[in-house]
């Protein structure tokens, strides 16, 4: 079985304003570094699936489909085989 | 001439779509709910606003993949005419049955008011009764308005006219203050603003009439040009 982690934000030439606001609550707080900041979501899956590379596959699909609006979200995900 | 209203788990527009279509065309309608498998009966299928599926993942994003969406998605391609109001424009964003997608309003405020909206193209089912710039008054209630196309999309909106409504005051940061576009056959509508929610001086308006009575006379000439 695999263990998918996905992660989908804001393609980068999109305006984030959540992210903004965040960004300007950090400010506030004192935290002058903060350059940037970006929302976005945490995806974690487990599949019933026993190769690497249809693990890959069905998440990608996933993703495509469902999980991020390809419109305006990039995803990124990492996979990592765990116990049964 | 018959209306489906679709009803999603979460759709709170369904009873105002149903007494609109009733109070200002008294044709036949009837709600179906998002299992269904046949809406082959009627002639105009409407996607109400509310928060289906509790806009989980997206606004729009599970309420996509509903039995239904298949047979909607037949309807449009058969040139039925399709109209979605808000969480209806935000599913057929998602469906990909119009381009573009929503983001969250650059206030990051749910916006409930007003707005003034203008006519941009009055030569469509939906917008026929109206004039070209007409000023309109129709309420707005959303979170997630903040329409987005790429460059060459709305290049290709602005070229092909299916720009059909847009806010005269931007009020969610939506690129070209894009309020309502459809599809470059012209059967598929979806609009941000609500007007089954203007259908009567009562409300606070009743621009949104016009919008339904353009559906009716399309479809009289249509099927009965004399």
């Amino acid at each position: 079985m695999y263990k998918a982690k996905i992660y989908v934000t804001l393609k980068a030439d999109i305006l984030d304003p959540q992210g903004k606001a965040i960004k300007q609550s950090l400010l506030t707080l004192g935290y002058d570094e903060t350059k940037e900041v970006r929302l976005g979501k945490y995806i974690e899956l487990v599949l019933n699936v026993d190769l690497y590379d249809v693990a890959v596959e069905r998440v990608k699909e996933m993703c495509e489909k469902l999980l991020a609006n390809t419109v305006i979200e990039d995803y990124r995900y990492e996979l990592e085989e765990v116990a049964v | 001439m018959r209306f489906a209203v679709v009803v999603f788990p979460g759709s709170n527009c369904d009873i105002d779509c149903y007494n609109a279509i009733e109070d200002v065309l008294a044709q036949p309608v009837e709600y179906v709910w998002h299992q269904a498998n046949d809406l082959s009966e009627y002639d105009c299928l409407i996607l109400p606003g509310g928060f289906s599926y509790g806009d989980y993942l997206r606004s729009g994003a599970i309420a996509r993949f509903s039995p239904i969406m298949q047979e909607v998605e037949k309807a449009a391609a058969e040139g039925k005419l399709v109209l979605g109001i808000c969480n209806g424009f935000q599913i057929l964003l998602e469906a990909g049955l119009l381009p573009g997608a929503m983001k969250r309003n650059d206030n990051l405020q749910f916006i409930c008011t007003t707005e003034e909206l203008i006519v941009n193209n009055n030569l469509t089912p939906f917008t026929n009764q109206y004039a070209l710039g007409e000023s309109l008054q129709i309420p707005i209630a959303h979170g997630e308005g903040n329409y987005y196309c790429d460059q060459a999309t709305l290049q290709d909106l602005e070229e092909n006219n299916q720009i059909v409504f847009r806010y005269n005051n931007n009020p969610n940061g939506s690129v070209a203050d894009i309020a309502g576009i459809i599809n470059q056959r012209g059967n598929v509508l979806g609009m941000m603003p609500h007007p089954e929610r203007a259908v009567k001086e009562l409300l606070g308006s009743s621009d949104g009439k016009k919008l339904f009575q353009s559906i009716l006379t399309f479809w009289r000439e249509k099927n009965d040009p004399s």
